[in-house]
């Protein structure tokens, strides 16, 4: 699972009204290279959620990435090979994602996030 | 049209049909004459509880691949497979599009745990990364993933059942469609219109028996033109693969359209595939 991903992902277990975002715990991680899109990242941008983008990495000993971000950093070079590593270079792939409402942990496991509720959530 | 890719029949070794084991299978099983073609696709992860590429799947791969150049120059950024299986037809559209450079993000979600890995494995052997998350539909996605996806596929489970077997653990949740194999499809709709992007389009396999044009009626009330990219038949059954796109498209409007208030399944049913062939290769 890659940050874009936890990026994205939020709980819908019935009745939470703040199921994002999901807290990180990493047990184990990867890091893959892939070839910097300045266009994707530039895109993708706007829909990212900083707060937990930042935080998620931070988790994992990334510290790269500035507090807070706005669309003038993408002409930064260093900004953006930040930015990709965090979004796309990580591959979590053992942990687990924590419900910011209820504390239920959805687990990640071979890269996978379990977000699937029992019937009680549903 | 060019293909980078191998239109040769799918090395894919099909499984024995247990009886009872897979409804769908037999039902989308066609006459050998019609040959599949897909993009070299290799199963690497084989479970019994994991849906393998059958007619439907090589169908909506062989719409993927018509549509092949539209695609290009829709230049999507995120694609997402709803029941993505044992991975196939995600890890031909991602290695169709043959994005070298990540321009493109691909998600797959699945119900089945041995199905997410299977699409897991899949991808890797084929040297592209597909996100996979287990989930119910998108259902944890959506909030964020809202306007944001520039294609969705969809092998729904649409073969007819009684209502109890939809979304049973396992494969059975692969095809179990229930009233008309409608259940699933009916819940996928309204998810897909809110997951698509303004330039958004939707591949999905249909059944005969799921009304297609009903659907394509459903699909326009919301705002949505369609065409049939493919069709395939049987003696019993044929199979629709339908793309959807949002009306306001000013790229799409070279296209022919799908009228859809005219749209009867009896029209679908005489629609020949020798138009389609001619019209799109």
């Amino acid at each position: 699972m890659r940050l874009l991903t936890h990026n994205m992902l939020s709980s819908n277990i019935k009745g939470v009204t703040n199921g994002y975002p999901l807290r990180l715990e990493a047990e184990k991680w990867s890091v893959k290279e892939v070839d910097l899109n300045r266009d994707f990242l530039t895109n993708i941008f706007p829909r990212i959620e900083w707060k937990p983008l930042v935080e998620s990495a931070r988790s994992l000993g990334l510290s790269s990435l500035p507090d807070d971000a706005d669309p003038s950093m993408l002409n930064s070079d260093d900004f953006l090979k930040g930015f990709h590593h965090a979004l796309l270079e990580i591959h979590v792939e053992e942990g687990a994602l924590i419900c910011p409402e209820t504390g239920r942990r959805f687990p990640i496991n071979k890269g996978i996030p379990n977000m699937l509720l029992h019937e009680d959530e549903v | 049209m060019e293909h980078n890719i191998e239109l040769e029949s799918v090395s894919i070794s099909m499984p024995s049909i247990r009886a009872g084991e897979s409804e769908k299978r037999i039902m989308s099983k066609l006459p050998s004459k019609i040959t599949s073609r897909g993009a070299q696709i290799h199963l690497v992860s084989r479970h019994p509880e994991v849906y393998e590429p059958c007619d439907d799947s090589f169908a909506l791969v062989d719409a993927l691949l018509a549509d092949r150049t539209n695609l290009l120059e829709h230049k999507p950024m995120l694609c997402l497979e709803i029941g993505c299986g044992c991975g196939y037809i995600i890890t031909s559209l991602a290695t169709m599009l043959g994005d070298e450079t990540n321009t493109i993000q691909y998600f797959a979600t699945d119900i089945n745990p041995h199905a997410a890995e299977a699409t897991c494995k899949t991808s890797e052997a084929h040297g592209v990364h597909v996100e996979v998350v287990l989930t119910d539909i998108t259902s944890s996605l959506g909030k964020r993933l809202s306007r944001m996806v520039d294609v969705v596929v969809v092998n729904p489970p649409y073969v007819p059942t009684p209502e109890e077997e939809v979304g049973c653990e396992g494969i059975t949740a692969s095809w179990a469609g229930g009233e008309n194999g409608r259940s699933v499809i009916d819940r996928i709709l309204p998810v897909v219109d809110e997951l698509l992007s303004e330039k958004g389009w939707l591949y999905m396999v249909t059944l005969t028996a799921n009304k297609p044009s009903q659907i394509c009626r459903l699909m326009g009330e919301r705002g949505y033109a369609s065409r049939i990219v493919v069709q395939r038949s049987t003696e019993e059954e044929s199979l629709h693969v339908i793309k959807f796109w949002r009306e306001v498209d000013e790229a799409m409007k070279g296209q022919s359209r799908t009228a859809t208030q005219t749209a009867s399944d009896s029209w679908f049913l005489q629609f020949s595939r020798s138009t389609f062939w001619r019209r799109n290769n």
